[in-house]
């Protein structure tokens, strides 16, 4: 039985991160909520992945503070990530989500059942047995995704996840997406691609330069942007 | 061992005493090999993922112990093991086990300071994967040692080829005892020094025989698991 949702609404109030000199997010004021995708857009160096570590509590504000479902200190236990070039664990397909569950303290004699349903989740129950470095980059994107979801989290992060993937393994990633949404999962992600925010989303993000520009339903943020920024990223312009 | 019988012939018929010295010298510095992979192994992932004061330190200490002069390591053990040393009521000076500790403490560095760098290097390509899987610091360690473990044949190797061609500690600690403490390079240094070179080099060629064949079937051992691990 799944324990009570905690983690949510993941705020963050105000939260910086400065390394160095350099400031990465300022004064980012969000709340991420239960419910449909937030996706998070913009350009390179906005600060998309910096703010997903953030929420995952991969990072401490260097300014500001992160609360998950109210608490400062919540352990990542009900929150996973997926990253943009997932780093696959020198095992099998199978191998890889064994240790996740294990990891995620599922009981052994759950693990084989687990295992079998996550890789049906992400259509890679044939490849189980394959090294999962030999895998291709779309079941590579896949499985992580499937790793991801062995601690049943509450919030899922993702980072670009459909990156240098072709248009099928993409929508391969997609629909794994949408399974996962449809299991009440928040998924939180970040994305270059305006198409897969157009399709997936329920929110939508716009961040530059480290700060949030717009916050938006989907359908406002294409339709009826607030901001010249948006404006013009939704537009194709570069945004510098 | 006949005196009068050549290297080769010693080594077709399967000399009993031959037999007897390669045995113990295998044993004697795979146990070392074993022993050392226990306390180095782990020791290298520890030093590869903490953050310590000193730690830059501590691994410019490790790599200089990698070449640590054998005879001060087997000095060291005959001070320790000897009848007025610390652990002289022991027993163990002269015996087969000084030889194991002697050689394990002279392998240890090596091995320490090749799986930290193997490990360090798969560590940061782990990192972020095993932080988001809340993995700790034990799970860490287990898991990067598990995942380079065909990288890490090679700092095992290492060990080895030190370990069964050192000749200083063991001679110190073992004493060159026949049939009891004699390995191949002990016998070797003593039948060189007796003048007999033919015996010498019928070891020697067993011993560099040995070597050749462990680490081929550890590259064989290796290449499997990267096909199989990916």
């Amino acid at each position: 039985m799944r324990a009570p949702l905690s983690d949510l609404p993941i705020m963050l109030e105000d939260a910086a991160v400065v390394v160095g000199s350099l400031t990465i997010l300022n004064d980012i004021a969000l709340t991420l909520a239960a419910g449909a995708p937030t996706v998070l857009v913009g350009p390179n160096g906005s600060g998309k992945t910096t703010l997903l570590r953030l929420a995952m509590g991969l990072l401490r504000p260097s300014r500001g503070r992160v609360t998950w479902g109210g608490r400062i200190d919540a352990a990542s236990t009900r929150r996973a990530i997926v990253f943009q070039r997932p780093v696959m664990l020198r095992r099998s397909a199978a191998g890889n989500i064994r240790y996740a569950l294990k990891a995620a303290r599922v009981a052994r004699s759950e693990s084989a059942a687990r295992t079998a349903e996550l890789l049906a989740l992400v259509a890679l129950s044939a490849l189980g047995d394959r090294p999962a470095r030999k895998l291709s980059g779309g079941e590579q994107q896949r499985l992580a995704l499937a790793r991801a979801l062995a601690k049943e989290p509450q919030v899922l992060f993702l980072d670009e996840p459909t990156a240098s993937l072709d248009p099928a393994a993409s929508k391969a990633v997609e629909d794994v997406i949408r399974a996962v949404t449809a299991r009440g999962i928040k998924v939180v992600m970040a994305t270059h691609d305006l198409g897969s925010a157009r399709r997936l989303a329920g929110d939508i993000v716009l961040l530059h330069r480290g700060r949030v520009i717009e916050t938006a339903d989907t359908t406002t943020f294409f339709s009826n942007p607030a901001t010249h920024e948006a404006r013009s990223f939704v537009a194709g312009e570069l945004l510098i | 061992m006949p005196h009068d019988a050549s290297a080769l012939e010693l080594i077709l018929s399967g000399d009993p005493a031959l037999i007897s010295i390669v045995r113990l010298s295998l044993i004697i510095s795979l146990s070392a090999v074993a022993g050392a992979a226990l306390i180095g192994l782990p020791l290298g992932a520890l030093i590869a993922l903490a953050r310590f004061p000193g730690r830059e330190l501590t691994i410019v200490v490790l790599n200089a112990l990698m070449g640590l002069p054998p005879v001060v390591v087997g000095l060291a053990v005959y001070l320790l093991l000897s009848r007025s040393g610390p652990l002289g009521s022991w027993g163990l000076l002269f015996t087969p086990q000084a030889m194991i500790i002697a050689q394990t403490i002279l392998i240890t560095p090596i091995i320490a300071a090749l799986a930290r760098q193997t490990i360090e290097d798969l560590w940061v390509e782990y990192r972020d994967e095993l932080a988001a899987m809340d993995v700790g610091l034990t799970g860490r360690v287990a898991t990067l040692i598990w995942d380079a473990r065909f990288s890490l044949v090679t700092a095992l190797l290492a060990g080895f080829g030190r370990a069964a061609a050192e000749v200083g500690a063991v001679i110190i600690v073992g004493g060159n005892i026949d049939g009891f403490t004699r390995t191949m390079t002990t016998a070797i240094a003593l039948e060189t020094s007796k003048g007999d070179l033919p015996l010498a080099l019928g070891l020697g060629a067993v011993l560099i025989a040995i070597v050749v064949v462990v680490n081929g079937l550890a590259w064989g051992v290796r290449r499997a698991g990267e096909r199989l691990a990916g």
